[in-house]
């Protein structure tokens, strides 16, 4: 097995999960189950890619995913905070809208028989082995994941944050306003999700297909659960899915698993996300407002 | 008065739907005065202080602090003008640490000043006369110590009137005591403090003044030194009271015998699913014509004993009987079946919301209500309307009982147990949340079935109906029992001792 080959794989592969997996964090930390993610890194990706193909840059790609995603992250908000919708439909008709949404426009703009390729990001030390990595994935794990962590841990910022997810009642007490408190939480989660999903389409592919994010949106849920709501173990818990994820590609072209079915190497990390679920089911305890709407009687 | 008022309300009015709840409310609070606000469950209390701490906007009527009208839309409002307020369930982050609680009023986006805020913390706590580590977490703490840091947290806030709602609902006796020397300590300081309550002997014990509250209106308000306790209760129930008295009692308690044992628990232990122990070696006998209470802080056991009797949950050693029979481990339906009433803690969880009274009524017996496969409708009827009449229920038949009032459900519940005449009868808080009618209508039916010779295990934290009712009370603590005394000889302050975890034995003759 290659070893350098598959810590670059692994790279790749978890740097969507980690811009998902935090801003994941964040939104269920201030009280909100955010199923809204998977559309909105499908917006993500779509955005960047059509944005980036209209203008030719990468940096307004981007920009527009992470407008794309504050905004998903506004409609949640709505939904949930201001209308107190129930999160699970909220967020799964979030999901359903802004797929439905990417794919209708993408048809239309770039329908046709070839693909629209745009510009990718470069490499950052190309050809240098275990350093070669894309600018986001750098930003990922010595920016994002360092910075939220001190955030939520040792700010105002952070503890308003907790408090309005653990107990809104005493949040408001204390003269916090829960709703913006949960807004800004939202808004926040849902550009970096989309950072997550324009990764997909800036960095890996180039260009937007269907399906795109794959259900990682989904994996990044479990990951919030199986790391209990805490940035270390999410980023562990990213790298581990990835690298069973990367490793299983590589497992498929040796000859000794030649006879393995390759769907079952597919299922791998998935399989190992359940089994992980499963073990860090006992003793979850999670946020004291999670899936409740808060409402001064 | 010369001084000008800390908070002063003018002619608050705050309707929910069609229910007024407070009704042009004029009230104020002077500096170095206790304040105290009196009134029945329903009175309107609690709606009006969140009135004055922005957890609810009025319909109508002017807060003036310090004699400048201000507005106020939020708690963030109320902490801006000195108004500090400890609710009924304390508004803490549990998993939270003190000082994180405490900073929750002050930080802002970033990093806080935690030193300072140590500082000032200390001195709020010094000022209360209280030492609180700031490092350890909420729900590590006891809910005398949480109320503490409550307190603390409003005078951290610069709180110049605290707003305390029940505050004594939640506390055994010691730190009952405890908060009145601090409050005393707080408005020698210039302070003034708004004490909710519906306790006649706390309000006449702290306070200067009182207001009395009875639907939504203020009746009265007067020197606290310049009335009885009884004129009291009086404007606050709008009629006089006769508060069942234990010399009333035509009967004596029952032969207490072995042969007169009716319920029967014998060296129950309970193990929970972390290891603790949530019952440890409890053992009670209840004879016939006898009403032995279970004292203590809700928490410590009180449920856990209940759901075994009733069949819900396993003890895992140790042996309940009714009568000669063996229930340990029997279903519900069997334990009825044996003999046991059971008036339960939580109504509506013992009520089926949606469906009307009647049904409810013959929810547990719905056997003798049928012809063939179908539901006699017209028998159903007869009973409700029967039983409706002897208990006064002011509800009709077909009234969905969701809607009811807490005393009228009540009723519903009792109706549907004594309607059965069980030998024993296993009750828990049955006021709680009741009004002074109601809860003394439930008293009269539970001595009435004393006086019947059966035997009534009563759970409650209130020590007024406990020495009203109870002829023997055993205390629990942490799931032990820490003894058994005569309700008729023991005090206050004994209970109080045990129910802080002293047992008996180690009282001596201190009590
Ligand atoms: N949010 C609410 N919606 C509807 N009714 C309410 C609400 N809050 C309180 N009430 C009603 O207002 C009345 C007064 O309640 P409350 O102020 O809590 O009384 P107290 O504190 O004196 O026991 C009660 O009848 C209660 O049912
Ligand atoms: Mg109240």
């Amino acid at each position: 097995m290659n070893l350098i080959a598959l810590f670059a794989a692994t790279l790749v592969t978890v740097t969507p999960l980690l811009y998902a997996t935090i801003g994941e964090i964040l939104c269920e930390r201030a009280g909100v189950l955010n199923l809204g993610i998977e559309g909105t890194m499908y917006a993500g990706a779509f955005v960047g890619f059509a944005i980036t193909a209209a203008t030719g840059s990468i940096g307004v790609g981007l920009l527009a995913a992470v407008v794309a995603g504050a905004l998903a992250g506004l409609l949640m908000g709505l939904l949930t905070v201001s209308l107190g919708v129930n999160q699970h439909v909220a967020g799964i008709g979030t999901t359903l809208l802004l797929i439905g949404l990417s794919e209708f426009v993408n048809r239309l703009r770039f329908g046709g028989g070839t693909l629209t390729q745009v510009p990718k990001m470069d490499l950052l030390f190309p050809g240098v082995p275990f350093l070669e990595m894309y600018a986001l994935t750098l930003v990922a794990f010595a920016v994002v994941a360092p910075l939220t962590w001190w955030v939520l841990r040792s700010t105002g910022a952070g503890l308003r944050l907790r408090a309005v997810g653990e107990n809104p009642e005493a949040a408001d007490a204390a003269g916090i306003n829960v709703s913006r408190t949960r807004y800004a939480a939202l808004v926040v989660g849902g550009a970096l999700m989309a950072v997550g999903g324009a990764f997909l389409t800036l960095a890996v592919l180039g260009t937007f297909t269907l399906n795109i994010t794959n259900g990682r949106g989904w994996v990044a849920i479990a990951l919030v659960i199986f790391a209990r709501w805490r940035i270390g173990p999410a980023v562990l818990g990213g790298l581990l899915f990835a690298v069973i994820d990367a490793g299983q590609l590589q497992l498929a072209i040796m000859p000794a698993f030649a006879h393995v079915p390759r769907e079952l190497l597919i299922a791998l990390p998935y399989l190992v996300v359940i089994a992980a679920l499963a073990l860090a089911g006992e003793g979850l305890r999670y946020p004291g407002a999670y899936l409740k709407p808060y409402r001064r009687i | 008065m010369g001084t000008t008022p800390l908070v002063a309300l003018h002619g608050i009015r705050k309707s929910y739907g069609d229910l007024l709840v407070n009704d042009g409310v004029d009230l104020d609070v002077r500096p170095g005065e206790i304040h105290a606000i009196l009134g029945e469950n329903g009175a309107g209390k609690t709606t009006l202080m969140r009135v004055i701490y922005g957890l609810t906007t009025p319909d109508a009527g002017r807060i003036e602090v310090g004699g400048a009208p201000v507005s106020i839309a939020s708690p963030r409002d109320a902490i801006a003008a000195g108004i500090g307020m400890v609710t009924q369930h304390f508004a803490l982050v549990r998993p939270m640490t003190v000082l994180e609680n405490v900073l929750l009023s002050s930080a802002g986006l970033g990093p806080p000043d935690t030193e300072g805020a140590r500082r000032r913390f200390a001195e709020a706590t010094e000022l209360l006369g209280v030492d609180i580590d700031p490092d350890v977490r909420i729900e590590d703490l006891s809910v005398g110590e949480q109320q503490r840091v409550e307190i603390a947290k409003t005078l951290y806030q610069g709180a110049r009137v605290l707003i305390l709602d029940e505050p004594t609902a939640v506390l055994v006796p010691q730190d009952a005591r405890a908060l009145f020397d601090a409050l005393r300590r707080l408005t020698a300081s210039g302070l003034g403090v708004l004490f909710i309550s519906h306790k006649l002997h706390e309000v006449a014990e702290i306070s200067h003044r009182v207001s009395v509250l009875r639907q939504g209106r203020i009746v009265d308000t007067r020197p606290t030194g310049s009335s009885t306790p009884a004129e009291l209760a009086e404007l606050m129930v709008g009629r006089s009271v006769a508060a069942v008295l234990r010399d009333e009692r035509r009967v004596g308690p029952g032969p207490s015998n072995d042969e007169a044992v009716v319920i029967a628990v014998e060296h129950v232990s309970l193990d929970g699913s972390t290891g603790k122990r949530l019952l440890d070696d409890v053992d009670l006998r209840v004879h016939r014509g006898e009403i032995l209470a279970i004292a203590g802080v809700s928490g410590n056991g009180q449920r856990e004993l209940a759901d075994i009797l009733s069949g819900m949950r396993m003890p895992s050693s140790g042996h309940v009987r009714v009568g000669r029979q063996d229930i340990t481990g029997a279903t519900p339906t069997q334990v009825v079946a044996c003999g046991l009433g059971r008036i339960p803690e939580d109504r509506h969880g013992s009520v089926v919301d949606d469906l009307s009274v009647e049904e409810n009524l013959v929810l547990e017996d719905l056997g003798q209500f049928r012809r063939g496969p179908f539901l006699d409708k017209r028998a159903i009827r007869r009973r409700a309307e029967e039983l409706i009449a002897r208990f006064a229920i002011k509800a009709a038949p077909t009234d969905r009982i969701g809607g009811l009032s807490g005393g009228n459900m009540q009723k519903v519940l009792l109706a549907r147990v004594l309607a059965k005449d069980p030998r024993a009868i296993l009750v828990a808080q049955p006021t709680r949340g009741l009004d002074v009618g109601a809860g003394e209508y439930v008293h009269q039916q539970l001595l009435a079935r004393r006086a019947d010779g059966a035997a009534i295990l009563l759970i409650s934290e209130d020590l007024d109906e406990i020495l009203a009712l109870a002829d023997r009370v055993a205390v629990i603590f942490d799931g032990a029992i820490m003894g058994i005394v005569d309700a008729a000889t023991t005090t206050r302050a004994e209970l109080g001792l045990m129910m802080a975890g002293t047992p008996q034995q180690a009282l001596g003759g201190a009590a």
